[in-house]
């Protein structure tokens, strides 16, 4: 820490760890501020992995631990980083987490490493990650700039897995892998929707996510 | 006609406002102006105002679809006795047709306008009239075994988040019952295509013909072009496809009332078929000559009447919300739907039905085609100030 700063910091009160402040940073990239439904970030991921529930939480598992992590990481170095540098400096933190995310996913989860492919590799050109960095964690102290990335984690993973589950329902007739859609309505002459499994798909359900959000959250409105 | 109006007057002090169903106003009103012109004048802007409203445009395009409805009915029917080699009357396939198109129909019209009605309620918008058209044109595009749930689900998703979600009748930038099609063209392709366009149900006595094949002409073409039906056969319609688009002596009817009510555009129609006859012809001359069966060798006229080239281009392709709106931009704009679908047929055997995915992927280049087209024209215009 540099020695100028120390005496601003000193003047303000001690924050409490969960003050209303953090806890509006950890709640509004849930809703309000969602990284993709309103900033409209990370969305070609969103179409890739939501085909079934369990990698698209998998991914979004991984995501958080990313962004919580990058953003703390570059929240400390913040004050060392020279500004002319820092995008490097930030890719390689995020490169590394990146890695550290892929190689457990290879040791420990095999198939669902197979199933996200590149994707998991792909999380370091997440612009929500990236966006983070530069738009909070370069700027904030390490505690809310770690609270900032598992919101914003938190915010991308809700809407992967909302879409993973109705794209899977929908697509397969299961949830994680358990039918769900009983046998009579196959007898019946139902079938699974085949575009359920294509990748427009994720496209027109993100669609209507963000239709209904903005009928329920009349803030969003004429925002964008 | 009195009768009717002393109904209407002397139920609509209830829909008004501080009536007992105000909120069902938009759904009063739309069966009122159906029966009825509306009396209101305009309050400032424009007042001379063409007869022409909507309702009497669509009611123009239905008109035109009539011939297509009734020879497809007829079809199902031709098709279906066909296939298990009996004798019948032109009144026998007529009415077997029309008691398997009837529900699909109903269902279409049925789910359409109840998914608008509700939203009009909800929204207090008058009810538009443009599902009138995409009710009877979702069904005369399906096979006629298509499930009724899955044409609900269609006419669900097209009036949705073909139209409502960009603001309704005139705001959809695609062809609403286009989008159904390949909305279920994509999400059940095992119901729109294979051997599913002839109605099969089981006939006491008879057992399907040997010689039954459910492929359609735009499949066998993909094999060997020798292999189709002859062209008198594909323009009556005396062949399988899906209900309404067989024939293109009817689709020829239909552009006939659509040039003269003025409702379709001509240059859009004639364009396309240029379009589709120029690139045959390209093809025609490209082909390789040691393969004598190739789709590419096949007669440039063939184009226009396999499939439902005819269909698509009377009915969808001129659809003036979603068509180019400029002069020079519709002769562009049908070119280039005639051309691609003449290359996806022969080049993609995996969509043999070209004419649908041209005619939406121009749909979605038609606001850029007529963008460069006033631009154009804006610079040729300074160029001589």
């Amino acid at each position: 820490m540099s020695v100028e700063s120390a005496p601003a910091v000193q003047e303000k009160k001690k924050e409490a760890l969960f003050s209303k402040k953090n806890i509006r940073i950890l709640r509004d990239p849930l809703d309000d501020n969602n990284p993709v439904t309103v900033q409209v970030l990370g969305i070609c991921s969103a179409l890739a992995v939501t085909v079934q529930v369990k990698p698209a939480m998998i991914m979004a598992l991984g995501v958080i631990f990313v962004t919580a992590f990058s953003n703390l990481f570059t929240s400390l170095l913040r004050n060392t980083i020279p500004n002319r540098v820092r995008i490097i400096v930030q890719l390689i933190i995020i490169a590394t987490l990146v890695t550290i995310v892929d190689q457990v996913l290879k040791a420990y989860m095999f198939d669902i490493s197979k199933k996200l492919s590149v994707f998991v590799g792909l999380i370091i050109t997440n612009c929500i990650v990236m966006g983070r960095l530069e738009a909070f964690a370069l700027a904030q102290k390490p505690w809310p700039s770690l609270m900032d990335g598992i919101g914003n984690g938190l915010g991308y993973g809700i809407i992967l897995v909302v879409v993973a589950v109705i794209r899977e329902i929908f697509g397969a007739g299961t949830v994680l892998g358990f039918h769900v859609i009983p046998q009579w309505a196959y007898d019946h002459g139902y079938v699974n929707n085949g575009l359920m499994v294509l990748p427009p798909a994720a496209l027109f359900v993100i669609g209507v996510y963000i239709w209904a959000q903005r009928s329920w959250n009349k803030k969003l409105v004429n925002v964008s | 006609m009195k009768f009717l109006q002393n109904i209407v007057d002397s139920v609509k002090p209830h829909f008004v406002k501080g009536g007992r169903f105000e909120k069902l106003y938009p759904v009063f009103e739309a069966f009122e102006t159906f029966l009825f012109v509306p009396g209101e004048t305009t309050s400032h802007g424009v007042h001379v105002r063409d007869a022409m409203d909507m309702k009497r445009t669509m009611m123009a395009v239905i008109l035109a679809l009539i011939p297509a409805t009734l020879f497809g009915m007829w079809n199902v029917g031709y098709q279906h006795y066909l296939a298990f080699g009996m004798e019948a009357t032109l009144m026998e396939n007529f009415m077997f047709g029309f008691w398997k198109v009837l529900p699909i129909i109903i269902v279409s019209y049925a789910v359409g306008l109840g998914v608008e009605f509700a939203f009009s309620a909800l929204r207090g918008h008058p009810v538009s009239e443009g599902y009138l058209v995409t009710g009877l044109l979702i069904p005369l595009t399906l096979p006629v075994t298509i499930p009724l749930w899955m044409v609900a689900l269609a006419a669900v998703f097209c009036t949705l988040l073909g139209k409502e979600i960009f603001g309704g009748t005139g705001m959809n930038f695609m062809n609403p019952a286009l989008l159904a099609r390949a909305f279920l063209f994509f999400a059940f392709p095992a119901f729109m295509s294979g051997d599913i366009w002839t109605d099969l149900s089981p006939e006491a006595g008879h057992a399907v013909v040997d010689a039954f094949s459910g492929a359609t002409n735009l499949v066998a073409f993909d094999a060997n072009f020798h292999n189709v039906q002859s062209a008198s056969d594909m323009f009556w319609g005396f062949e399988q496809g899906s209900i309404g688009e067989t024939s293109a002596a009817a689709c020829l009817i239909g552009a006939l009332i659509l040039i003269i009510t003025g409702v379709g555009s001509w240059r859009i129609i004639v364009s396309a078929c240029l379009g589709a006859l120029l690139m045959g012809l390209t093809l025609n001359m490209v082909a390789p000559a040691d393969l004598p069966n190739h789709a590419m060798h096949t007669p440039a006229y063939y184009h226009l009447l396999i499939g439902s080239f005819a269909f698509g281009v009377v009915f969808m392709a001129t659809d003036p919300v979603s068509a180019a709106q400029t002069e020079k931009g519709k002769w562009i704009y049908g070119l280039l739907i005639g051309a691609f679908t003449v290359i996806l047929r022969v080049f993609n055997p995996a969509y043999p039905e070209g004419v649908m995915l041209s005619i939406l992927l121009m749909n979605v280049f038609a606001p850029l085609i007529d963008h460069i087209v006033v631009e154009q024209h804006i610079k040729s215009r300074l160029k001589r100030a």
